[in-house]
């Protein structure tokens, strides 16, 4: 079994190295290189470095809402809510760590956009299995609407660059709108792959992905590079990972070390991915009225609470007689039957 | 120039989408309360007919691009095109259905345009803005209504110095009427090869299967629909049973979806499909505002609930203090040994 193993690795190699000469000395090195790594199945190898940038958004958890979630300018009061990774951003990350499965030497760059404690989400990425993460905070960047926010993404983006696959959820749940993914893409003047369910192919030049349609499904393929939003009916994550969890257990942004009592510059000297990065305005060069409220197209007129008025209506208990009664009612009145 | 455009999006079977003729008619209200023109763009492959879809809501300019290689829908084409054409008309209001399509596309030509958009609208209406800071005063902008953050509020966003003001509306929302045939309607066919290059077919369709629709709660006379408090997915058997009898269609809010107990297509609310039917039973659904939007326009509502302070009971016609999985049956039993 293990013989039989091995030697499709071996095939599979040189036909990815290309050489033609049976059994040369080349093939016999790659070959005794794949025995050292064969439980990487399928690696191809030989790929260039492959960056996959995930974009990930930290959220208000909507579900939980008290009093005083908006501000009096119609913005949102992050700071009064719990915070979460928002759903499809997770489901985002699994579909890179997907792509990192199939290819060798891929890294993946997890960036947020938001608050100090954003970092978060990132160090949660890292947990799971994202390389390394930046965090691109900044106080000129609040009150940006979609259109501000995939602005600024793209500057970091590009700052990133060169890189072959981004990828974002379909949506964060305190918005709902789907807009930055696609908005990103156009600012990079790349590709877009919307409503992705499942990696169904990649390599070093395209990328293979089933959409998730309202009515059906769509397989679509796109050249490199490209940006990707991710459905809910994706995989889900996969979890923690013990020895990724101790591995970056003390990643920190540099403000969250200012915070630090202890000193851990020694340690963070020998592990640079210990480090968040954390990146302003400055650092991505961004116009700042580009940003914010000024670079924002969009503008809230008014916020309604919502108030509902009461109607008359007709109380009931689950007593047998009450619900008879009203079933009564209702086929006298031919709403049924 | 300057006047509502309607982005019509094209079905399998090669005509109008049904969210795109609401939204003709939506477009036509608005055109003819700011006494401007409504337009439409209908792209995709052998569109001979695509007219017939369209005047009946009362366009007084339909624009069609019709190539081979242009259906079935990819963005960057599609998208090449409208912005080419928003370029030569320049309109003041841009509507798109929120569909997979809409959801794709519209972002995309706002992102190279530099407007704002707003998705998933649940209204639209024409009003004026005063800016508080410059004393600015803008007249006949879009108000464009939508529940915001968790349905927590309803927020009424604007777009004061871009153009077009563009929004994406869910199918169901708004209501399609036909509108008396507009005199001398133009019809603009473009010439693609001007309006597209091949660059922008990188992205390749491979493989498609897309089913006509299976399940069709948005005509339903009747809907029983299931929230998060029905419990489980046997719970939500009960449901099936009762609708079953009534000869109603089963709907769902959208916790419901998420935790599993049925299927998307029967989501119901902001991010699902909009009812109006004669009754709706809303059993276990505590009722936030996405949920509300949905079927709040039904004649009559029923709710079953455990929580008396549910919001769903305040606008329900009768209400019922309730377990699902004990009251359901009871109804069932009594409709079955008193019906004809």
């Amino acid at each position: 079994m293990i013989l039989a193993n091995s030697f499709s690795i071996f095939i599979y190699i040189r036909s990815v190295g290309g050489s033609g000469t049976a059994g040369g000395g080349n093939d016999l090195f790659l070959y005794l290189c794949a025995l050292n790594t064969v439980p990487e199945k399928n690696k191809l190898i030989n790929c260039m470095p492959f960056r996959i940038i995930v974009l990930a958004k930290q959220v208000p958890d909507t579900r939980n809402v008290g009093k005083d979630a908006m501000k009096a300018d119609g913005t949102v009061n992050r700071a009064a809510l719990p915070a979460i990774f928002n759903p499809e951003d997770l489901h985002a990350l699994e579909l890179a760590l997907r792509i990192k499965d199939q290819i060798n030497d891929a890294e993946i760059v997890v960036v947020s956009m938001g608050p100090g404690r954003a970092a978060e989400i990132i160090r949660e990425a890292m947990y799971r299995g994202a390389d390394r993460g930046v965090l691109v905070t900044d106080r000129k960047f609040a009150g940006s609407d979609t259109l501000a926010t995939s602005y600024a993404l793209s500057l970091a983006v590009k700052k990133l660059a060169p890189f072959n696959v981004l990828i974002a959820g379909r949506q964060a749940i305190d918005g709902d709108t789907a807009q930055v993914g696609p908005q990103t893409a156009e600012k990079l003047h790349i590709p877009q792959i919307t409503y992705a369910e499942e990696l169904v192919d990649v390599n070093s030049k395209q990328i293979t992905i089933k959409r998730r349609l309202e009515r059906g499904i769509e397989v679509v393929r796109s050249p490199l590079p490209v940006a990707i939003t991710v459905h809910s009916s994706a995989p889900v994550c996969r979890p923690r990972n013990a020895i990724l969890v101790m591995k970056f257990k003390h990643a920190r942004t540099t403000t969250e070390l200012q915070e630090e009592t202890k000193d851990y510059t020694e340690l963070r000297l020998y592990r640079p991915y210990l480090n968040i990065e954390e990146w302003s305005v400055e650092d991505i060069q961004a116009e700042t009225e580009k940003l914010g409220l000024s670079g924002s197209p969009t503008k809230v007129k008014k916020i309604e609470n919502v108030v509902l008025q009461r109607k008359e209506s007709k109380a009931f208990t689950a007593d047998d007689k009450d619900i008879d009664l009203l079933m009564q009612e209702l086929m006298a009145s031919h709403v049924i039957g | 120039m300057n006047n509502v455009i309607v982005y019509c999006e094209i079905t399998e079977e090669g005509h109008v989408a049904e969210v795109s003729q609401e939204l003709l008619s939506k477009g036509r209200k608005l055109a003819s309360d700011l006494g401007i023109k409504l337009e439409a763009i209908a792209i995709g492959n052998k569109l001979d007919n695509i007219e017939k879809d369209i005047l009946p809501y009362g366009a007084d300019v339909i624009h069609i691009a019709d190539d081979k290689r242009l259906f079935p829908y990819t963005t960057l084409p599609h998208a090449a095109i409208l912005l080419k054409l928003f370029e030569e008309i320049k309109p003041e209001i841009a509507l798109f259905g929120a569909t997979s399509i809409g959801r794709d596309l519209a972002p995309r030509v706002a992102s190279a345009m530099r407007c704002g958009l707003t998705a998933d609208c649940t209204s639209l209406e024409i009003g004026d803005h005063t800016e508080a800071k410059t004393n600015t005063t803008y007249k006949n902008l879009l108000y464009q209504i939508r529940p915001a953050f968790g349905g927590n509020i309803i927020a009424t966003i604007i777009n004061p110095d871009t153009r077009p003001q563009m929004a994406t509306v869910r199918e169901g929302v708004m209501k399609k009427e036909f509108w008396p045939a507009v005199a001398k309607p133009e019809v603009n066919k473009l010439d693609v090869a001007k309006y597209v290059n091949d660059e922008q077919f990188v992205v390749r369709i491979i493989e498609r299967h897309i089913e006509s629709q299976k399940i069709n709660i948005k005509n339903a006379q009747v809907i029983v629909a299931g929230g998060y408090g029905v419990g489980s997915k046997e719970n939500f058997d009960l449901l099936f049973d009762l609708a079953d009898v009534l000869g109603a269609q089963v709907g769902a809010s959208r916790a419901a979806v998420d935790a599993g107990y049925v299927e998307h297509e029967r989501q119901i609310g902001q991010t699902g499909v909009t009812v109006r039917p004669k009754l709706y039973i809303a059993c276990g659904i505590s009722g936030a505002v996405q949920h509300r939007a949905g079927m709040d326009q039904a004649s009559m509502i029923i709710s079953v609930n455990t929580d008396p302070n549910a919001p769903i009971n305040q606008i329900a016609d009768y209400t019922i203090l309730g377990q699902v999985h004990e009251v359901v049956p009871r109804m069932i039993k009594y409709y079955r040994q008193n019906s004809k």
